[in-house]
C-alpha cells in the first residue's frame, strides 16, 4: 500500500492546530449568550482568539495534546501493522515539529519518551475493516488529560442518588458527573455517554460518540430527548466556561446504547474539553481529502 | 485593568479580590505534578535524600520564588535540542492535583501566588490566607494565546522529568488571569460548586 505517513502528519497538524467549524460555531453562539462583561464571555473571548491564533500560526490550541487517539477504517487486504505503523511514523514527527507536546509518560519508571513512542496502547489506534471497494478513512481525537480526568463510570443502580437501571438513572448520574466537574474539564464541555457494555467496552463506546459533530441527531428517538433534557439542565447549573458560572457549562450531549449481560449497568461519561480536536481524513487512491 | 510586577508585596495580595482581573509580568515558573512531588519528597517531607543536583536547583529557584509565582503548566517548547527554547504553547493545567503539596509549598519558599485552572480546595485556601497568596485562573485551553506573553525562556531546571514536567524559567509580559481564590478566604470555586450543587438537587427530585 502506498506509505501516509505525510497525510497523517497533516491530519495530525489540523487536528491540533484548527478547530472545527461547528465547535467554533457553538462556542460563537455561546459568547453571545453569556452576559455582557460577565468572567464567562470573557472566558469564551479569550478562547475564540486562541482558536483563531492557532489556526493562523498552526500551533496547538491547547499544549495539553492529549491521548492521539486514532479511528481506522481500512479496506479488506491491507496491513493494519503497516498502517500502524505510519501512524506512529507520522506521531513522532509531529512532535518534531511541536504539533503534539511530548506526552507518553511511562507510568512505572515516570520517563518521558520525548517523541510519542509508547507501548500497544499509546498512540490509541483502533481498526475496523470495510469492503475491499472503500476507501481507507482515519479519524483523529486529541483528548487532553484535564478532561479525561474528570469522566466517571457509575453502575445502576445506585442507591444514594435514586438511580435505578433504566434512562431516568442515567439521566441522574450524568448530572451527577457533570456537577463534579465544575470547571476542571475544561469547560464547556461535550459530554460523550454509553449506557451499558462492560467496564471496557462502555468507555470506548463514550468516547466514540465524540466524534460525530456537534448537534447530530441521534436516530433512537429516546437518547436523543434524552441528550436534549440533559443540555438543557446541565445549563441550568450556572458552573459555565472554565467553572466561573455562566449560561454555558455543556455545549452538547451524545448517547449511545449497547448490550450489557443481565448483572452489569454501567454507564460511562467521557467528558471533552472545548478545546473539541477531531478531523477525519479521507484517502481515496490518489485523493486525500480531510474533512 | 490591574497590572502587577513579579516579585508581588503581601500589600498587593491583601488588596486583591476574588473576580479581579489582572496582567501579570516578570519572571515566574512552571511547576506541576513532578515538581510538586519533587518538592515535597526531598525538601518538605524530606522523605528522599536529596541529591547535589537537586540541592543546586533548589538554591537557584529559591530567589525566583520568593514572592513569585509557580505555573501550572506544561508546555509546548521549540527548540529543545538546539537548547534555543521558545513556548509555542502553554495554557494552564488543572491545578487541583497539587492540592495535597500546594500551601506546604507556598510557605516553603513565600510564593505569591499560582497560576493555573479549576481552582483548588480547602487546604490551599488556608495556604492562601497564612502566606498570603492568591489563586490566579489562567483561561484553559488558551495555550497559542497565553505563550505570546511568554517573552523569553531564561533557563530550564530538570528536564530529565520530560518538557511537560521540568521547571521552565519564563519572562512573561501581561500574562492575563482572573483572581479566583485570595487570601481572605473567598473562593469562586466554593460558590460555584455550592451554587450548582443546589441547581443538581432540584434536578434530582425530579425523576
Amino acid at each position: 500500500m502506498q506509505n501516509l505517513t505525510k497525510e497523517i502528519l497533516e491530519l495530525i497538524r489540523r487536528t491540533s492546530t484548527d478547530l472545527p467549524d461547528d465547535v467554533e460555531a457553538k462556542l460563537r453562539t455561546a459568547y453571545t449568550d453569556e452576559e455582557d462583561g460577565s468572567a464567562a464571555q470573557g472566558a469564551l473571548d479569550t478562547i475564540l482568539k486562541n482558536v483563531d491564533l492557532a489556526r493562523s500560526n498552526s500551533t496547538p490550541i491547547c499544549q495539553d495534546t492529549g491521548t492521539p487517539l486514532f479511528y481506522v477504517h481500512y479496506p479488506e487486504g491491507l496491513s493494519t501493522r503497516k498502517i500502524k505503523k505510519m501512524i506512529v511514523d507520522a506521531v513522532t514527527e509531529a512532535t518534531k515539529l511541536n504539533y503534539l507536546r511530548p506526552n507518553s509518560v511511562n507510568a512505572v519508571t515516570g520517563a518521558n519518551t520525548g517523541d510519542n513512542s509508547g507501548d500497544d496502547h499509546y498512540p490509541t489506534i483502533h481498526f475496523e475493516e470495510v469492503d475491499e471497494n472503500l476507501p481507507i478513512t482515519f479519524e483523529l481525537m486529541l483528548k487532553g488529560g484535564g478532561c479525561e480526568n474528570v469522566g466517571a463510570q457509575y453502575k445502576l443502580p445506585n442507591v444514594a442518588m435514586h438511580a435505578g437501571r433504566d434512562l431516568a438513572g442515567v439521566r441522574k448520574v450524568v448530572l451527577d458527573a457533570v456537577q463534579k466537574a465544575q470547571g476542571k474539564g475544561c469547560a464547556p464541555g461535550i459530554l460523550g455517554v454509553a449506557v451499558g457494555g462492560d467496564r471496557g467496552g462502555s468507555y470506548l463506546a463514550s468516547k466514540e460518540t465524540l466524534l460525530t459533530k456537534i448537534g447530530t441527531k441521534n436516530p433512537d428517538a429516546k437518547l436523543d430527548a434524552l441528550e436534549n433534557q440533559l443540555t438543557e439542565e446541565i445549563n441550568q447549573m450556572g458552573i459555565g466556561p472554565m467553572g466561573f458560572g455562566g449560561k454555558t457549562t455543556v455545549l452538547d450531549t451524545k448517547i449511545k446504547g449497547l448490550h450489557r449481560v443481565p448483572a452489569s449497568f454501567f454507564v460511562s461519561v467521557s467528558y471533552m474539553c472545548w478545546a473539541y480536536r477531531r478531523r477525519k481524513m479521507t484517502v481515496n487512491g490518489t485523493e486525500v481529502i480531510y474533512d | 485593568m490591574k497590572k502587577l510586577t513579579l516579585p508581588i508585596s503581601d500589600e498587593d495580595i491583601s488588596a486583591l479580590k476574588v473576580g479581579e482581573t489582572v496582567l501579570l509580568s516578570g519572571v515566574m515558573m512552571t511547576g506541576r505534578d513532578a515538581v510538586h512531588k519533587w518538592l515535597n519528597d526531598a525538601f518538605i517531607a524530606k522523605i528522599v535524600e536529596p541529591t547535589e543536583d537537586d540541592i543546586a536547583v533548589f538554591e537557584a529557584i529559591k530567589p525566583i520564588l520568593d514572592g513569585g509565582i509557580i505555573y501550572h503548566c506544561g508546555p509546548v517548547v521549540s527548540g529543545v535540542d538546539t537548547g534555543n527554547y521558545k513556548f509555542v504553547a502553554a495554557g494552564p493545567t488543572t491545578s487541583i492535583r497539587e492540592e495535597p503539596y500546594q500551601a506546604l509549598v507556598m510557605e516553603l519558599f513565600n510564593l505569591k501566588g499560582v497560576i493555573g485552572k479549576g481552582g483548588m480546595e480547602a487546604k490551599t485556601l488556608q495556604g492562601c490566607i497564612d502566606t498570603p497568596a492568591v489563586y490566579f485562573h489562567a483561561i484553559g485551553g488558551a495555550a497559542s494565546l497565553i505563550a505570546q506573553s511568554v517573552q523569553e525562556v531564561i533557563t530550564v531546571h530538570k528536564l530529565d522529568f520530560g518538557v511537560p514536567e521540568a521547571m521552565w524559567i519564563i519572562n512573561v509580559k501581561d500574562f492575563p488571569v482572573v483572581v479566583t481564590m485570595d487570601s481572605h478566604g473567598g473562593s469562586q470555586h466554593v460558590d460555584v460548586d455550592e451554587r450548582s450543587k443546589k441547581v443538581l438537587e432540584k434536578l434530582m427530585a425530579k425523576s
